[in-house]
């Protein structure tokens, strides 16, 4: 409990070591953090989102979506992160590159089972009343997807903040990981503080997607889907 | 300037294998002739201590999870607490678990600190998994189970957990898949597996080549149990394939 007080005071005096040379400010790492993490999540979802639209607008490829997505998660972060620096060289271009190697393809196949999974009998119908392709995937498939597609947004995420941390292991600096991987500078109460911070990051963005989420939701799906955010506040 | 060029000794950094090899030197993408002298004592070692960092976690991690389960699927007060608590680990940044459980006395820089850790993160999906996989076992086939005269434990033993079995190792291989890449993350406070090379490497002027073959090793040892694990479903539950064709 000691270590823990420690840790909510390192946080209080936004990252610095009282007696210690000046550190980058808490709000400053937190916020480079959440930036990393966006670029990240968003260049997944452009890659992974409209491929996994597409694909299960078809109804084709769920092999290669599927497969792709288990492949993707069994991927180790930190490998990733070092095969990307022996290419890329050290520096933002490398861990964007791992966030999304690792994030695209959970994405990718959350958002193919969630269209494909829509019912048959629903896009018949909504071609019976003469909608387009275009109009059936906006009108139709991506409203029912939404929760499962929200489900496969907010799990890369959680993945892309997370190894946002790592991403100091492998000399990127600018994260809240270069305080967590630095205990000789920051003492156990920084990490444990560090750290904290991370969780929070991850939960609170994670809380707005929730919200997101059930804003996107139309009204008439709501019912469904309203234990979503509670679930989310619980968790 | 041009004098000025060649006057600079350009500083070569000696790594692992030694001097007066060009490809290395150059620090060139990847050079067969380091992972070829370096491979019986770098990385060989370092993919076998990795192996057993993760075998070791997921053992051990199925064993509290499993017994966690079976207590929750007969005593439905104990899902909420256990669900809490492997939460709570799950969501804590692994690389300061490891950290933070460095002073604890008797753990130290030593792979019980890494286990530990690496044991936690498993608890979460595997609990999880287990627990969901039993409570899906439709109630008509239980009930089948008493009325063919089994009692409890033979039901449990020969019914609900073969059938729960999908999803149990579903959950494995989600854990075995965790394990591999966070044992990684684990070197920086064990020494041990396939982290310690690329931090090796990292340190020695970004060293491509065992950056390269390390991260290599451990992405191809992740496929590899997973597609392990998917063959093992298959041979173990050969009703699911009938099921689906």
């Amino acid at each position: 409990m000691d270590l823990l007080s420690e840790a909510l005071r390192f946080i209080a005096r936004d990252g610095q070591i009282p007696g210690g040379p000046p550190l980058p400010s808490l709000t400053h790492l937190t916020l480079e953090h959440l930036k990393i993490s966006l670029i990240g999540v968003m260049l997944s979802a452009l890659l992974a989102i409209p491929l996994g639209v597409w694909l299960g607008h078809i109804r084709r490829g769920s092999f290669i979506a599927i497969t792709i997505g288990n492949i993707g998660r069994a991927l180790p972060s930190l490998a990733v992160l070092a095969i990307g620096v022996a290419f890329l060289g050290l520096g933002l271009l490398n861990v964007e590159v791992a966030l999304v190697v690792l994030a695209a393809p959970p994405l990718l196949t959350n958002t193919y089972v969630a269209i494909a999974g829509v019912d048959d009998d629903l896009i018949d119908a909504a071609r019976g009343m003469g909608m387009s392709g275009w109009q059936i995937v906006r009108k139709v498939e991506l409203p029912l997807a939404l929760p499962l597609l929200f489900a496969g947004l907010r799990t890369a995420t959680l993945l892309v903040i997370a190894t946002a941390t790592i991403s100091s292991l492998t000399g990127y600096s600018g994260s809240l990981g270069d305080i967590i991987a630095n205990e000789t500078s920051y003492h156990l109460s920084g990490v444990l503080g560090g750290a904290i911070c991370v969780a929070v990051l991850a939960l609170a963005v994670d809380g707005l997607l929730a919200i997101a989420q059930r804003l996107l939701t139309p009204a008439g799906l709501r019912t469904s889907s309203a234990g979503a955010l509670a679930d989310a506040l619980r968790a | 300037m041009i004098g000025a060029v060649a006057a600079a000794e350009p500083v070569i950094p000696t790594f692992g294998g030694g001097g007066g090899r060009s490809c290395e030197q150059a620090n060139e993408l990847f050079c067969w002739g380091w992972v070829d002298r370096n491979w019986s004592d770098v990385l060989w070692p370092a993919l076998r201590q990795h192996v057993e960092l993760t075998l070791i976690a997921v053992v051990i991690g199925f064993a509290i999870a499993f017994v966690l389960a079976l207590i929750a699927y007969r005593h439905h007060w104990a899902e909420r607490p256990v669900t809490i608590v492997t939460t709570v680990l799950y969501t804590i940044p692994a690389l300061a678990l490891f950290e933070l459980l460095v002073p604890v006395p008797g753990f130290g820089l030593s792979r019980t600190t890494a286990e530990v850790a690496l044991v936690s993160y498993t608890l979460l999906i595997l609990f999880r998994n287990t627990l969901t996989g039993l409570r899906e076992v439709p109630a008509e086939v239980r009930e089948s189970a008493r009325g063919m005269g089994m009692t409890p434990r033979q039901s449990l033993l020969r019914v609900e957990l073969p059938l729960a079995l999908p999803a149990v190792i579903a959950g494995l291989r989600i854990a075995t898949v965790t394990v591999i890449s966070l044992a990684t993350v684990a070197s920086f406070v064990a020494d041990e597996g396939l982290g310690t090379p690329i931090f090796q490497a990292i340190n020695n002027d970004v060293f491509k080549t065992e950056l390269i073959a390390a991260g290599g090793l451990a992405v191809a040892l992740a496929i590899f149990a997973d597609v392990l694990l998917v063959l093992l479903q298959r041979v173990l539950t050969p009703w699911t394939r009938v099921r689906a064709g």
